[in-house]
């Protein structure tokens, strides 16, 4: 077999987001169909139009020694979380190190850290600045330290594509081991940045939810009442691993990632392409390079974020790229928008589609966009699928598509 | 601070920053041992560890002499002449 279709499989899965602080409690809340998202109870929300999140179900720091989460920022300690389940279910692998890279997204990254020590720099001066604060802030923390912790060598990448941070990464792994330069990528996304001033700017950009006295219908994707998104934090990673090399170690297989397409808009920095263009073509590119055609396709878990701008264009590009034919679910009804983390977690949820044959609802969809023209799973859905597809898009007109099949 | 601390509460003190800070046991930390050779405290967390100390027990401690405070019996001698 030609190396750059070298077989990538998919051996370990890691996250904690508002659903649950693990995969199974998670997949157990997509799958019954629960919200996370809740009333934001702080004082400074009060002073906000947007007075809902979705926040952790688990604070990190029940599982990371307090020692070790001092010099994390919240973002890094999410990673590390995900990052250590997913390592864990992969069978916690030997490996040489030099083989091993990293591969972990973030929007936002150690924005908390920014802003927490800028505050006492302002009220305490220089002198009380955290020691820690640069490498606890800067954009590659949570690859960085993700790699510190499971000794890779090869590599820690950070992929940063605003909410297609996640989903790019999975498309730098698969890169990396058909470039021969890795047999295993830790890939993930990362978020946590609950924080007045990034809801005021998403608030001022008119693109949250303000619908605070029902934060469990707030997050509606492709419902006619959808009103924008909702803000979430979490993370979420992936073991991707060269098939011949999770073979000769006898685990678990979970699916395939058979390929992926990357692709910008260059339309407008934040609106997408009104008929989704750059959407379609990621997904197109993403069949192409995973050999598959477009009726093979039987499951698109879909972007969707609840914003009136955004929903309708992806479902044009979906119809246009691979038809009305699959069955399409929308998870941000249930978790919020975990920003650059969603690609991951989204696409663990894509994976556990396949490998357990049931697709998860669509929640809080009463009334769809007519432009929608598409079959949205709004209750649990049973189905064999061969071949689903993830997308994912981010601020900056990011499109990334990955295609994942059943072993 | 109205009294100033003994060598033993000093000793005490510092202890209880090196475990949080750096995981240091408390067991550990006696005056023979030195912060980076024995204890592993590497030089970001021995910046928040003089940090830690100067608010505790309320003496300043400049970066030059920062540099002579090689064992734990040091930082206790330095931190008890400096509150007088």
């Amino acid at each position: 077999m030609n190396s750059h279709h070298e077989c990538v499989v998919v051996t370990g899965l890691g996250a904690t987001t508002p659903l649950g602080g693990d995969v199974a409690s998670t997949w157990d809340g997509l799958l019954a169909g629960r919200c996370g998202v809740r009333a934001l109870e702080t004082q400074w929300a009060q002073e906000l139009p947007v007075k809902i999140a979705a926040s952790l179900a688990q604070e990190p720091t029940e599982k990371i020694k307090p020692v070790q989460a001092r010099r994390m920022d919240r973002c890094t300690q999410v990673a590390i979380v995900a990052a250590r389940e997913a390592w864990a279910d992969a069978g916690t692998p030997e490996i040489d190190p030099e083989r091993l890279a990293v591969a972990v997204g973030s929007g936002f990254a150690g924005v908390l850290t920014v802003l927490s020590q800028e505050h006492i720099r302002r009220t305490d001066g220089y002198k009380r600045v955290s020691p820690l604060s640069v490498p606890m802030l800067m954009p590659n923390g949570p690859a960085a330290m993700v790699g510190l912790d499971l000794g890779a060598r090869a590599g820690a990448h950070t992929t940063v594509s605003a909410c297609a941070s996640g989903a790019e990464s999975l498309s730098l792994g698969l890169d990396i081991i058909r470039a021969g330069r890795a047999d295993m990528v830790l890939v993930g996304g990362a978020e946590a940045c609950i924080h007045p001033l990034v809801l005021s700017g998403f608030s001022q950009m008119r693109a949250l939810s303000t619908r605070n006295d029902e934060p469990q219908r707030a997050s509606r994707p492709f419902d006619k009442a959808r009103d924008g998104f909702v803000l979430a934090e979490g993370a979420g990673a992936i073991v991707l691993e060269r098939a011949d090399h999770a073979q000769a170690r006898g685990v678990r297989i979970y699916a395939a990632l058979a390929g992926a397409g990357v692709t910008s808009d260059a339309h407008d920095v934040v609106q997408p392409h009104p008929q989704g263009a750059g959407a379609a073509r990621a997904i197109t590119a993403a069949l192409r390079a995973a050999g598959l055609d477009r009726r093979d396709v039987t499951h698109v878990n879909a972007h969707a974020t609840s914003t009136p701008a955004g929903d309708a264009p992806e479902a044009e590009a979906i119809r246009a790229a691979i038809g009305d034919h699959a069955v399409v679910t929308a998870p941000k009804g249930s978790l919020g928008h975990l920003l650059g983390a969603a690609g991951t977690v989204e696409a663990i949820a894509t994976v556990l589609a396949i490998y357990h044959g049931v697709i998860p609802p669509t929640i809080n969809l009463e009334e769809l966009d007519e432009r929608v023209r598409l079959d949205i799973a709004t209750k649990p859905r049973e189905a064999t699928i061969q071949a689903a597809v993830n997308d994912s898009f981010g601020f900056g007109g990011h499109n990334v598509a990955v295609a994942f099949t059943a072993v | 601070m109205s009294q100033p601390a003994t060598d033993a509460e000093i000793r005490q003190g510092l202890a209880e920053i090196l475990e949080e800070i750096a995981d240091v046991d408390p067991a550990n930390a006696t005056d023979d041992k030195s912060f980076t050779d024995d204890l592993e405290v590497d030089s970001l967390s021995m910046v928040e560890v003089v940090m830690a100390a100067q608010d505790r027990f309320g003496v300043e401690i400049p970066d030059e002499d920062v540099q002579q405070l090689k064992t734990v019996g040091d930082a206790v001698s330095y931190i008890s002449k400096r509150q007088k």
